[in-house]
């Protein structure tokens, strides 16, 4: 256990503490302790966390139940980042983001499952900021351009945190175009929208010369193309990971599209030309590359690896995402291969034990069957995202230990079709 | 991102050198009936047939074997064609009034005539419409009969019009008599013949009945024929003493023509043949006289009108002689072979050749009952609709000849043995060095097997496998049965029908449809899967036997709850024992439940195994101890579609439908079906399509990747047997592969007695107790992208395709390399990939969607032969995708190779009737009746290499720009 509940007054059971936060103690180790100030219902506990280790979200849930005598109560555990923001804690990558961003003091808030749950939201903290006396925590620079948005930007409650687009190769596009990678696995959210045939206006030595193009017809409600807010109603198709669609008919681009369906590279000529990226100074300055998530992508669930909107500029994103497209060949091999062990041995076993082997027989009828296969995790658990890619590039062995036969057993085979996981590879 | 530009190959010369020896892509024959044809003629001197099609397209016919096609640059419809007797020329009038003069000129090697050569087009006199053509035997004066009744002369080859010959009716109404000429027109030209005895001398015939004898020098009317019936068509007898024509009330009337008398009233005898009851238009006549007596009268049509209106039917009459030959499809038109000789003072006419819509029927007129002659090409390949191919090359001997026998035992009985009457032209091609044999399926639940070794396309051999089953129609249609010969049953009709031709496109029972066939060549074993989930395993017996089949019933659901089959019921079994004629007979029948479709099937005929597959599942038969081994259901749980099978407004109509009527199939997706265009049509085309570009929402498609409950995600698409590794790198056994719809593929691992790895051996005393083949789930693959597995196919150590069965174990082929990795090539729609074995990962792989945005449909591993070197070949990977264009790879790298475009896009049918061969050619279907051959290989070739003597000089005629 890293954790460690540093006794304090306020945290005495029972006792009612909103007058005691006021007087802060002084902290003589800030370097490598997180001060923690969590809430739940009317009830404040205040506590310190290792910075450098502090564990598991189960650990952390679970000292949050005890500390707040809360045991068996289903809750929700929310805190607030440093723009104010109200962000969900519910898996290790989105605890350590917060115990890495308490500045200095972690704010948590607990909800009952029951209740209403909490919207997780862009300045949803904010809107209540006058009643949680938060002005403390709000910084000058991106508060006050969330402070000017109408409305915040929904959040869903995530599972896991995942990348789901990028925009790439900005250093290499025409300013009027944009790269856009979609990453389908993991989601189980459509990719969510439609392309049609229409004429695009190029301009030539010619003159201007009208072409056929294939659009974007329809962007589907809640799709990740729509939730990524990089790709829009009528925006022009160009490109499909790397090749060139001129040419080619709507039912090409749609198979192309759907081939490479779970790792999507779009290049578009957006219709609205307003929000492209306007290369500042050098083409040199790989940052801006970066950068350019931050104009569409606000939206997009935050990743653990990609910077925080605010920050801007971050090379490695850049990097990151062009090492992704070399990859991306191989992205699709995870090709489900299952194995039956009890096959494999030529053995002694198998020849002198006839009796035993005729058991692993297939017939067409169906025996009785008692095995559970070995199921991969999700991919997409929590992962580097370097390391998740080489999980789903290898192709995922599951050997089947038991050695019971799994072909008679359909309803086994059910079972497994029926998880997502697999399938989802 | 950059690596696609990077995949590209660079060009090394060797290599493209070698490519080029290899593969060569070329249409070669078009194997089976034309489509939809509208014209005939006949060369007496090159004994050449033409046909010409609603499509333009002419080709030309004599010896089995000389063939030549010619295309207009418009797809019209050829109405008329008329030869340049002895001079390899012909005229070609089509729907849009032009007229072409085609020429047969010597093709690039040798001699050879291979091609049709038009020489140039003339549109006609755009204000009337050409009806009929008139070439005199002089070859040099063209006659055009026109729809305003005025008659044109042209000068040849030149097509130039001689105005001052140009015959109006005004010039013909001024010499009738008054009371004939009552102010009406004379109706369009109806026929134009020339004197056969006097040149320069032409009968005209005028809609209206008028007939006039023309003299072409004099320009005079020489005698007048005032018929009153409306004309059909006129035919001179050889002696030009007397002439007849035919009617339009089903009529025809003979006329003499005696010198001196301008004006005839009435024909010498009129007749209605069928009548008294209103008749049909005798549409053509002839007139052929013969030396031992009555001249043999031919027509078309002349039907009693409420009776047998809707007959297709042709009359011969010789004296007392009357058939009426009774066709399936319309008489488009038809000719006699007979002596043209001058100074012959008969016709005596040897056969008589009927060009139907849907066949081509041959009379033999010398033998006694005019029997019918069996074609060597022009086969009706659709005679019941295809539903399925199947292709076997290099045919051992011994098979081949049992075949033939066995066809010839089918055919004894139903034609004479007079020699083929179209016999022009030379074959110069060599003779086949290998037989090959194409087996096609068909919607009646027969597989016909067809000599495909050469250009011509004959039938050697049809099987029925509806005598296996009970079924609705009556159990006499038995073909051997002798009382059921059509002649003695009718002989007290009028008119005495005759059932000529063998199109039919009825289907008793849309169960029987064939869907998949395999035949293994070295045991002689067939399997036939259909429509109702039959699965009927066939040996070749020389004799006639009856006997009981074994059934077998497979459920392909299992345990599975909860589902429910809403299609049609599957066929009942014969509970007799059936008699079954020498060929192949039935062994065992495998019944799938529910009886969905067949959708693959494999044979094994070393371990006796088959395997088949359906929407629902698979299983595994052992034909020899008659047991099933396997069944497995790949179902999706939320697929609901494949459950209730057909759609339900098929299947509530669908019972009832099949007991009262018999289904008629109309011709499926035509490739070169087109409208003839009118100008009206044309105004009413654009309109239609000004008003789709207004108010149809543009098309768009969805892009989302394919889901685990696709509907007929379970669907199995490909099965295989292979002898690999699959336990470990060791040992080797028999393996049973099947991919499904949706990206599963299933690898089992196959006990079979005394196969594989020497195991029976060491497992001693214990053989006696298993004796059943046993299967054990090996390995499960799951592709990814989930796109429809296409094939699978084992290579060997080398990377080489493994042989069929029997081939290593009798030394056929070069037996497959045991030592080495062998490997597995999964072609899915979307991919092409290799994974190593018996540990599956992928080893290479082509992402052919991704790149070129088209699917796979067809996938073979061809054997490409180099034309330099004579032991060389590679093995390549054959793809047809969706767009219609073939992609060849090598193998196991997946390298591409070459592409070329082979298919139209829009030609679903004939992109899913593909097969290949193994040396690298391949078969399509271009219309219902029609096999295009075309072929891949720069070394095989299968093509007609003919030629015609002609008494011209075979270098093309210079071009002449064509005068108005």
């Amino acid at each position: 256990m890293v954790l460690s509940a540093v006794p304090q007054p306020a945290s005495q059971p029972g006792s009612r503490m909103s007058r005691q936060q006021q007087q802060r103690t002084p902290l003589k180790h800030s370097d490598n302790v997180v001060e923690v100030k969590s809430k739940f219902e009317a009830e404040y506990r205040r506590f310190a966390l290792k910075r450098n280790g502090p564990g598991g979200f189960r650990e952390f849930y679970r000292l949050l139940q005890t500390i707040h005598r809360i045991p068996g109560v289903d809750v929700l555990l929310g805190y607030a980042d440093i723009h104010g923001d109200l962000l969900p804690i519910n898996n290790d990558d989105n605890f350590h983001k917060a115990v890495s961003s308490a500045n200095p003091l972690l704010r948590i808030i607990i909800t009952k499952k029951e209740d209403e749950p909490i919207v997780f939201a862009t300045n949803s903290l904010q809107r209540r900021k006058k009643g949680l006396g938060l002005t403390a925590l709000r910084t000058t620079g991106s508060g006050s351009t969330h402070s000017r948005n109408k409305a915040g930007l929904m959040i869903g409650l995530p599972q896991n945190f995942r990348q789901i687009s990028s925009i790439i190769d900005v250093d290499i596009l025409p300013e009027t175009h944009r790269r856009v990678r979609l990453h389908k696995h993991g989601t189980h959210k459509p990719l969510g929208f439609y392309i049609r045939d229409g004429v695009s206006v190029r301009v030539t030595p010619q003159g201007v010369e009208k072409v056929p193009g294939v659009f974007i017809s329809r962007l589907v409600r809640g799709g990740l193309a729509e939730s990524t807010g990089l790709l829009g109603v009528n925006d022009e198709i160009l490109e499909v990971n790397g090749i060139d669609v001129a040419g080619k008919t709507l039912d090409q681009v749609t198979d192309m599209m759907v081939a490479n369906s779970h790792n999507l590279i779009v290049t578009v000529k957006p219709a609205n030309q307003r929000n492209n990226v306007v290369h500042r100074g050098s083409k040199t300055s790989m940052g801006n590359s970066g950068s350019v998530g931050s104009a569409g992508s606000t939206s997009s669930a935050p990743s653990h690896d990609s910077p925080s909107p605010a920050s801007q500029s971050n090379p490695i994103t850049a990097s990151n995402s062009i090492a992704e497209g070399d990859s991306d060949d191989e992205d699709d091999d995870g090709d489900l291969i299952l194995e039956n062990d009890c096959l494999a041995p030529f053995d002694s076993q198998r020849v002198t034990n006839s009796n035993n082997t005729n058991l692993n027989r297939d017939s067409p009828s169906n025996r009785p069957h008692n095995f559970t296969v070995v199921r991969p995790l999700p991919q997409s658990l929590s992962l580097p995202n370097s390391i998740g890619t080489n999980l789903s590039d290898s192709s995922m062995m599951i050997s089947n230990q038991n050695g019971n036969p799994t072909h008679t057993s359909s309803s086994s085979q059910e079972s497994m079709r029926e998880d997502g996981n697999i399938i989802t590879l | 991102m950059m690596k696609f530009r990077f995949r590209r190959q660079g060009t090394d010369p060797q290599r493209e050198k070698i490519k080029q020896e290899l593969f060569a892509f070329n249409k070669t024959v078009e194997h089976g009936f034309p489509h939809q044809p509208s014209a005939l003629a006949f060369d007496p001197k090159l004994q050449l047939m033409a046909i010409g099609t609603k499509s333009g397209a002419i080709k030309v016919y004599g010896a089995p074997g000389v063939e030549f096609t010619g295309l207009h640059k418009d797809t019209t419809a050829v109405t008329q064609i008329h030869f340049l007797p002895g001079q390899g020329r012909l005229l070609s009038l089509l729907d849009d009034n032009t007229i072409y003069l085609w020429e047969l000129v010597a093709g690039a090697p040798r001699e050879v005539v291979t091609l049709l050569h038009f020489l140039h087009p003339l549109l006609l006199l755009s204000a009337t419409r050409v009806t009929v053509l008139l070439l005199l035997r002089s070859c040099d004066l063209l006659c055009i009969g026109t729809e305003g009744g005025g008659v044109y002369f042209l000068e040849l080859p030149r097509l130039t019009l001689k105005d001052s010959q140009t015959l109006l009716q005004d010039q013909i109404t001024q010499s009738l008599p008054d009371d004939y000429r009552c102010g009406k027109s004379l109706g369009p030209v109806e026929s134009l013949q020339e004197h056969p005895q006097q040149p320069g001398k032409i009968l005209i015939g005028y809609s209206r009945g008028l007939v006039v004898l023309w003299d072409l020098s004099t320009r005079q009317v020489e005698q007048l024929f005032l018929g009153k019936q409306q004309l059909e068509s006129l035919v001179w007898e050889r002696s030009g003493n007397l002439f007849v024509s035919s009617h339009n009330d089903g009529g025809y009337s003979v006329w003499t023509v005696t010198n001196g008398n301008t004006c005839n009233q009435q024909p010498v005898s009129s007749t209605i043949p069928y009548g008294p009851f209103p008749c049909k238009a005798i549409n053509k006549i002839l007139w052929r006289t013969t030396q031992t007596g009555s001249p043999v009268l031919l027509y078309s049509g002349g039907m009693p009108r409420a009776s047998y209106g809707d007959r297709h039917c042709l009359t011969i009459q010789q004296d007392k002689e009357h058939v009426t030959l009774d066709f399936t499809s319309r008489v488009i038109d038809f000719f006699t072979v007979h002596s043209i000789e001058q100074e012959k003072e008969f016709d005596e006419p040897s056969a008589l050749v009927v060009l139907l819509e849907e066949e081509l029927v041959v009379i033999d007129l010398q033998n006694p009952g005019w029997p019918s002659l069996p074609t060597p090409y022009l086969a009706p390949l659709h005679s019941s609709a295809i539903t399925c191919s199947f292709h076997i090359s290099s045919v051992p001997p011994k098979l081949w000849e049992r075949l033939v026998n066995a066809g010839k035992a089918q055919q004894g009985r139903q034609h004479a043995h007079g020699s083929w009457p179209i016999c022009g032209g030379k074959n110069l091609a060599p003779p086949p060095k290998q037989q090959e044999l194409l087996l096609t399926g068909h919607e009646d639940g027969t597989v016909r097997f067809w000599d495909a070794s050469g250009v011509a396309l004959t039938p050697l051999y049809k099987l029925g496998t509806a005598n296996v089953f009970h079924t609705d129609c009556d159990p006499c249609d038995d073909p051997q049965d002798p009382s059921n010969d059509p002649d003695m049953q009718q002989e007290e009709e009028w008119p005495p029908f005759r059932k000529v031709g063998c199109f039919d496109p009825y289907s008793d029972d849309p169960r029987l449809g064939i869907q998949k066939i395999s035949l293994c060549k070295y045991s002689n074993k067939l399997v036939v899967a259909g429509t109702a989930g039959q699965v009927i395993v066939l040996g070749l017996s020389d004799e006639r036997s009856d006997h009981m089949v074994d059934v077998s019933v497979v459920d392909l659901l299992q345990d599975r709850e909860g589902f429910t089959w809403k299609g049609h019921d599957r066929l009942e079994p014969r509970l007799k024992p059936a008699p079954f004629p020498p060929g192949f007979q039935p062994l065992v029948l495998v019944q799938c439940l529910p009886p969905a479709s067949v959708t693959a099937v494999a044979l094994h005929a070393e371990w006796n195994l088959i395997s088949f597959g359906t929407s629902h599942g698979f299983g595994l038969f052992d034909y020899h101890r008659r047991n099933a081994v396997l069944a497995r259901c790949t179902l999706h749980p939320n697929d609901s579609l494949a459950m209730e099978g057909p759609l339900s407004r098929v299947k509530s109509l669908k019972k009832s439908l099949r007991q009262s009527f018999r289904r008629i199939r109309k011709s499926r997706v035509s490739g070169k079906k087109r409208t003839i265009t009118t100008p009206t049509s044309k105004v009413q085309e654009a309109n239609a399509a000004l008003a789709e570009q207004e108010d149809v929402a543009p098309v768009q498609r969805r892009i989302e990747p394919r889901s685990a409950d696709d509907s007929l995600s379970g669907v199995v698409r490909c099965l295989c047997f292979a002898d690999t590794f699959l336990r470990d790198g060791t040992h080797h056994g028999p393996t049973l592969w099947a991919g499904t719809n949706s990206g599963s593929v299933y690898a089992y691992a196959l006990e079979v007695p005394g196969v594989g790895s020497g195991r029976a051996c060491e497992r001693g005393g214990a053989g006696e107790s298993s004796v059943c083949v046993e299967a054990v789930l090996g390995k499960e693959i799951q592709l990814m992208h989930r796109a429809p597995v296409v094939s699978i196919c084992v290579l060997d150590g080398r990377g080489k395709p493994l042989p069929d069965p029997y081939e290593a174990s009798q030394d056929l082929a070069i037996a497959p390399d045991m030592t080495n990795a062998h490997s597995v090539l999964i072609a899915s729609e979307e991919q092409l990939k290799v994974f190593s074995l018996p540990k599956v990962s992928a080893k290479t792989k082509f992402k052919l969607t991704a790149h070129e945005g088209c699917r796979v449909r067809k996938v073979a591993l061809v054997a490409f032969s180099s034309t330099a070197q004579e032991d060389y070949s590679e093995h390549t990977l054959v793809c047809l995708t969706n767009l219609g264009d073939m992609h060849l790879f090598n193998i196991p790298a997946l390298r591409p190779q070459v592409r070329y475009d082979c298919i139209r896009k829009e030609d679903i049918s004939g992109i899913a009737s593909c097969v290949f061969t193994k040396n690298g050619q391949g078969f399509y279907l271009i219309s219902p009746s029609e096999y295009e051959r075309f072929s891949l290989s720069a070394k095989v070739i299968t093509e007609p290499l003919c030629s015609v003597q002609l008494d011209r000089p075979l270098e093309p005629t210079p071009l002449v720009k064509p005068e108005k």
